[in-house]
């Protein structure tokens, strides 16, 4: 059994060396060097169908992997179930019942009786078959896979991942899931990602809270930063494993004095930064650029927040609004040429959309004029809204909208249309993008007396579902897919 | 790649991390009384025991306490407002008068807002609050370096519950003594 590693491990850091490599090309042995039905070129790839926002879900089947040597079989069935959770947790499939199917020990060297797949009831339209070999002298895991579309009878993709050890092997089942996510959406997956969030104990008062850190799908939850226990706002880089949060601290020249200041960290190599002591103007709510290197934050002075800019390699300044109302929650487009943010400049809060560079603009509803921003919410009296986050695929900004006794999340395009409702909670806030910009994860309050609870939801608004926490969580901030090295 | 750790191992973690936590700050001590209690004498036949009335001793002057005290130390807002009402107005003469009275302390005018509102509008607001007292201070010839300003936003209710009585006293700016009179 040949194997050719891929070259990229370079570039990512804290994920130690060499953790996980895609395999250049998924070699199945021998054995597998048969020839896959026909390929039909009239036939074309196989895809989820989106109609308008919805998808109709495409029907996977994931027989358990097969395993070979130390332990394999029980970590092939593990990254099975991770594999199905992953894609059933999101709406463009359906992942079938494995106890309904015909086969249930299925060869990936084989060639699957497709018949067995399209019976009534099952209707399966893509077939995952994997196997997991752990090699008894080293312990280094292999996992590898083949995606066939069953009504078309062809094999459509296969890929296969090393780890140097099976402790990683739930890393492994999320780039698996990936991988068919992208094959069957054409979008970018988002499973082996993490998210951060401040964990709150409850009955502590809502000041308490610690800076956490767990797989998107839960798992893995733990602490970061020991010292720190009233975080708020932490934001993740779109471009690597470092944060940016804000830390109510006892102020070193004044007992009982508190400041809020503005970290930078680091979660890969520890190493943390204070961007803002917090002693003169008040900073908070920082957020990256695309780029990750530059951050937009408030800047309340005398009275008056603004948003600002500062530029991380050269540290220079630069304020962007100027305007005697608050501005505040500053998001970037990720083209980066422009900013959304919250103002009561009109009266009432509102979403509004200015240049990055602050030059002026034309407001589709400004007749023509020439603006600092334009107001991008509209015809909902007695609403506010709150809360903007740009998507990373850029058509939809998320936000929470106030009004009518609850705060909900929903999406609305930057020219102010197609305004959309996605969750009906009580008080639902905080909302974050999946690196695909296709989930959004948001913070929910269910009740007056109930404690802050994760919650995601798709974009279409299907799938709404609980992001377990070990404890009350609030602020979640999605990060971006996790590099291979 | 962090080194996988069981789920339930991360979970116990995080339960007995989290009991770690810093006091939060104050709350002022009650004033102190004290009562001087002579000892029963023994030997007949004196008088009966005689107990000294007690001697009340406020907080020590220039003292947080005594801030606490003298002046009523928070002032409350309208929904969404951070205008000052007369109320406010009575209340923060009477912080300009402990603060001239005490030139060498310092305050921190905390600004807080109810849980209706998103985190950075409230804290927003909460600075608002902060900068009117602050404002009002400063305008009535407390020096501008005596004062500085924090906002919690929503994060620091002082009533915990989730009715209008709640929202009420938790948009309020809190003056807290930092720096007290050396005496």
């Amino acid at each position: 059994m040949t194997r050719t590693q891929n070259a990229m491990v370079t570039g990512s850091r804290g994920l130690g060396s060499r953790l996980l490599t895609k395999l250049a090309v998924a070699v199945m042995g021998a054995a597998a060097l048969f020839v896959a039905a026909p390929h039909a070129p009239a036939h074309a790839q196989l895809r989820a169908t989106v109609v308008g926002e919805q998808y109709i879900p495409l029907r996977i089947a994931i027989p358990d992997f097969d395993g070979t040597g130390p332990n394999a079989a029980e970590i092939a069935r593990q990254i099975g179930d991770v594999v199905r959770a992953d894609l059933g947790t999101s709406a463009p499939f359906k992942v079938l019942d494995k106890a309904a199917f015909i086969e249930r020990d299925v060869d990936i060297a084989m060639q699957p009786i497709f018949g067995n797949w399209t019976v009534a009831g099952l209707e399966t339209q893509a077939l995952v078959v994997g196997n997991v070999v752990v090699n008894p002298t080293t312990n280094a895991m292999t996992v590898q896979f083949r995606l066939w579309d069953i009504y078309g009878q062809k094999m459509q993709y296969e890929a296969g991942y090393e780890v140097p050890t099976p402790l990683n092997w739930r890393r492994l089942a999320h780039k698996v899931a990936d991988d068919i996510f992208t094959q069957l959406t054409g979008d970018p997956g988002y499973f082996d990602s993490r998210v951060v969030f401040v964990s709150k104990t409850p009955g502590d008062e809502p000041f308490k809270g610690r800076l956490a850190i767990m797989d998107q799908d839960g798992a893995n939850a733990e602490f970061l930063l020991s010292g720190f226990t009233s975080v708020i706002n932490p934001r993740f880089s779109p471009t690597d494993q470092v944060i940016l949060y804000g830390a109510y601290v006892p102020d070193p020249r004044y007992a009982g004095a508190t400041l809020l200041r503005t970290y930078l960290y680091d979660i890969a190599t520890g190493r943390q930064e204070i961007l803002a002591e917090g002693n003169g103007q008040l900073d908070f709510s920082a957020r990256f650029s695309p780029d990750g290197k530059s951050i937009v934050f408030n800047r309340a002075e005398r009275g008056n927040t603004d948003i600002y800019k500062i530029d991380l390699a050269t540290r220079k300044l630069t304020r962007l609004t100027s305007n005697s109302a608050i501005d505040v929650s500053p998001s970037y487009s990720p083209d980066g040429k422009q900013i959304v943010f919250q103002s009561d400049r009109g009266g009432s809060k509102q979403l509004y959309i200015m240049n990055a560079d602050g030059s002026q603009m034309v407001c589709p509803r400004g007749g023509g004029a020439r603006a600092d921003a334009c107001r991008i919410t509209f015809d909902q009296p007695g609403y506010s809204f709150t809360d903007p986050v740009w998507s990373p695929r850029g058509d939809w900004i998320a936000f929470s909208r106030q009004g009518g006794g609850q705060f909900v999340v929903g999406v609305i395009l930057k020219d102010g249309t197609s305004l959309r409702v996605l969750t009906d909670g009580y008080q639902d806030e905080s909302p974050t993008w999946s690196p695909n910009g296709r989930v959004i994860a948001f913070e929910r309050t269910a009740s007056r007396a109930a404690g802050p609870k994760l919650h995601s939801i798709d974009l279409t608004g299907r799938n709404e579902r609980r992001l377990a926490t070990p404890r009350d969580a609030t602020n979640p901030t999605w990060g971006p897919v996790l590099k291979m090295e | 790649m962090r080194t996988l750790s069981l789920t339930a191992l991360a979970i116990a973690a995080l339960a007995t991390a989290a009991c770690a936590s810093n006091p939060p700050p104050e709350p002022a001590p009650a004033p102190v009384e004290t009562a001087v209690v002579t000892p029963p004498v023994v030997v007949p036949p004196k008088p009966p025991v005689v107990v000294t009335p007690p001697v009340p001793t406020g907080p020590a002057a220039g003292s947080k306490a005594d801030f606490a005290v003298k002046a009523t130390d928070r002032v409350y807002f309208g929904y969404d407002a951070y205008n000052l009402d007369t109320d406010s107005n009575k209340s923060l003469a009477s912080q300009v008068a402990w603060l001239k009275q005490f030139p060498s302390t310092r305050v921190e005018v905390q600004g807080h807002a109810d849980e209706r509102g998103t985190r950075d509008y409230n804290i927003a607001l909460g600075e608002r609050r902060a900068q009117a007292v602050k404002s009002y201070l400063v305008a009535q010839g407390i020096a501008e370096t005596r004062i500085q300003t924090i906002s919690f936003g929503k994060d620091k209710p002082m009533d915990m519950g989730h009715d209008e009585a709640a929202w009420a006293r938790n948009r309020n700016a809190y003056t807290n003594v930092i720096v007290e009179a050396i005496s």
